[in-house]
């Protein structure tokens, strides 16, 4: 998928255009008409949260610094959609739409933002770090990337040792990938054919860094075959395409067939986190990959095949409304009592 | 998961009545005991499983009884099998991890101190793994095989750090620790593993977590010390005794949290105290005893306390650099005389 203009952009090699993507059409759905209006909901309601978000910390209403991830929502969404209910994800900071999917409430999760005793950290971790929830099957992450990706591998050698038909998943970035944990989690993935399934979420960019200075092939996924294990490349902004290798991924991974990487090609709109603008990314690729929005590109898919403009409507209000009343309950909520500083160190 | 299934669990062969132990086979048997005991008990690590049973033959036996699922070997990636061991604790299991060397340990840095350390504070998951870490040197085991990096742990919040100095503290102290909640670091002196043998009660044998022992009484001075420096300790003090001194010896055993209890009534008794331990002396755990005691027994000092420790070198192989690295018997048993005199 090396886009063949890339020398003509002036720097470097890109992940460039996904395949053209036919939005007229496409028969017939891998979903129910239902699924479709549940995954157009998630990605709405990430969108919303997310602008929301970015409002905020523009105002100065926000604490800290905080992650965008516009242009990640059809990744997020559509790998949550695809889990189950017993499967266990390890989110990181662009996987906003995945702790949603997974059942987490929006005002827990502005509650961690703005570092108020009712946040999923109460207080302790910034912005969407450490959102775990073992009831939700949500393990929070670190902000040493990616450190989930060896204890997500741990959760799936726990199923594979008790003989659960269960899965786990984690996300890492094209950054992650250049990392040694990397590296030996897929490696001993692959040894133990552990039901661990990996998206890696290529955006393009590790904070200011482009692919061509990160690494020297293509697509990140030929490396799977270096541990022998198989890859998938898909369409990052493609919800349904997300959605559909994901769901076969964990299937071969609750039925004992071993690992698989899944490498997502999209692009991180904004900068790396609130405060840095991206100077540093060329206009024309924002522009290029803006066109394919991939809540807008969904929406467009769904009245396409039929879906009514006010159905999709009254999602976006829903949406609006929710993420307004939990922006509203978080400010309102309490800050952590400074006499709480020293629990919790320990397990009891 | 049924935590009574034992996996068609039969006593080891060391569980005879009545008997002695090396420091080794009673780490052996608290894996046997508790991995019988709890299916949730598994062991991870490089050359742990199958035949072969560990570089030091710790886990030799125990994937024929329990199943190589439950005894796993792992490519050479600490990193990483640190980080699975927290993902199989998030879901129930309680990992001992085999750290083939304590020097190692630094490789698998991320994974104990970001990760396992915090996660509790963060968001509420216990992260019930132990690693076993065979430390410390005195045998020409170069400086890639001797190391002695407590300290960085103890300095860690989140964490507990415990180190035994006899075959009953080896069992005990092993089996609370893989029954705590939390991330363990338990540093194994390897030097002890066949030249110590001690009598180990019968039965379930339980040392908790914080507590320090006296290992022997005086009235002079205080020895605070604790893994293998213990048994020089106690060798120091019986030569001292042949000339009337009397020197207490306080094995701390547990780290951290630290037992400071025991600390201070040591002190209350002695009024002199020398801090011995084989890690290197500069930011040794010796030095926030040694603070402690000055914060909170001034009063009780008869002489300002002294640390022994190695030098802020690395550890040399040679045997007469690495006896000039390391506290041992001679040097202790000088320390404490001029203590004494003070």
């Amino acid at each position: 998928m090396v886009d063949s203009t890339a020398a003509a952009r002036g720097r470097g090699r890109r992940v460039g255009s996904p395949p053209v993507i036919d939005w007229t059409n496409r028969t017939p759905s891998p979903l129910s008409r239902d699924d479709e209006l549940q995954v157009y909901y998630w990605m709405r309601l990430t969108r919303t949260f997310d602008e929301r978000m970015v409002a905020m910390w523009k105002q100065g209403r926000g604490l800290g610094g905080a992650f965008s991830e516009r242009g990640h929502e059809a990744i997020a969404v559509g790998v949550g959609f695809a889990l189950r209910p017993d499967d266990v994800v390890a989110p990181m900071h662009r996987d906003l739409g995945c702790y949603l999917v997974r059942g987490m409430a929006p005002a827990r999760i502005f509650g961690n933002l703005l570092g108020r005793v009712t946040g999923v950290t109460r207080g302790r971790d910034a912005n969407l770090h450490g959102l775990g929830d073992l009831s939700l099957g949500i393990i929070g992450f670190v902000s040493h990337l990616p450190m989930s990706m060896p204890v997500a591998l741990g959760a799936a050698m726990a199923f594979q040792m008790r003989r659960e038909p269960r899965a786990a998943l984690t996300f890492v970035g094209d950054g992650g990938s250049s990392t040694g944990a990397w590296h030996e989690t897929l490696n001993m993935a692959a040894v133990y054919r552990a039901p661990f399934v990996l998206v890696v979420e290529n955006n393009q960019y590790a904070y200011s860094t482009p692919l061509d200075e990160q690494m020297a092939v293509a697509d990140i996924a030929t490396r799977a075959a270096g541990y022998g294990i198989p890859d998938v490349v898909v369409d990052g902004n493609d919800v349904e395409a997300v959605l559909v290798a994901t769901g076969e991924a964990l299937e071969r991974a609750r039925s004992g067939r071993g690992p698989t990487l899944i490498e997502a090609k999209t692009m991180r709109m904004l900068g790396h986190a609130i405060h840095d603008g991206a100077e540093y990314v060329p206009p024309d690729l924002l522009v290029e990959w803006q066109e394919r929005d991939p809540v807008a590109a969904y929406a467009q898919r769904l009245r396409n095949r039929g879906v009514e403009e006010s159905v999709l409507r009254a999602i976006d209000e829903r949406a609006n409304d929710e993420i307004a009343a939990a922006v509203a309950e978080a400010e309102a909520a309490p800050f952590p009592d400074p006499s709480e500083v020293g629990r919790g160190v320990y397990a009891p | 998961m049924n935590q009574t299934e034992t996996f068609g669990y039969a006593a080891p062969e060391a569980a005879a009545p009545g008997r002695e132990l090396t420091f080794l086979e009673a780490i052996r048997e608290g894996l046997w005991e508790e991995m019988a005991r709890d299916a949730a008990v598994c062991i991870i690590g490089e050359d742990v499983g199958g035949e072969f049973g560990g570089a030091f033959k710790v886990t030799h036996g125990l994937a024929a009884e329990f199943g190589d699922a439950r005894v796993r070997n792992t490519p050479l990636s600490e990193l990483s099998f640190v980080g699975m061991a927290t993902g199989m604790a998030l879901m129930g299991l309680r990992p001992v991890i085999e750290m083939q060397f304590a020097d190692f340990i630094s490789s698998a840095f991320d994974s104990i101190v970001q990760y396992a350390a915090t996660n509790h504070y963060r968001w509420g998951a216990p992260v019930p793994w132990v690693i076993r870490a065979p430390s410390d040197g005195g045998i020409s085991s170069g400086p890639f095989h001797s190391q002695n990096p407590e300290a960085w742990f103890v300095h860690t919040p989140g964490l507990k750090v415990v180190s035994p100095a006899t075959p009953a503290d080896a069992k005990g102290l092993l089996i609370s620790a893989i029954r705590d909640p939390n991330p363990v670091i338990y540093f194994e002196p390897k030097p002890l593993y066949r030249s110590v043998r001690g009598v180990v009660p019968e039965g379930e044998h339980v040392v908790p977590i914080g507590e320090a022992a006296v290992v022997r009484r005086g009235d002079d001075l205080s020895i605070i010390t604790y893994g293998a420096q213990v048994r020089e300790a106690v060798t120091a003090a019986e030569s001292m005794a042949r000339d009337g001194i009397a020197a207490e010896v306080l094995d701390l055993r547990t780290l951290k949290p630290l037992d400071w209890d025991a600390v201070a009534r040591t002190v209350d008794r002695t009024g002199k105290v020398l801090i011995v331990h084989s890690a290197n002396r500069l930011l040794g755990i010796g030095a926030e005893i040694a603070a402690e005691i000055a914060e909170r027994c001034f009063d009780m000092l008869d002489a300002p306390p002294v640390r022994l420790g190695g030098l802020d070198t690395p550890i040399p192989f040679s045997p007469p650099l690495e006896q000039a690295y390391r506290p041992a018997a001679a040097k202790i048993e000088a320390a404490a005389r001029s203590l004494a005199a003070y």
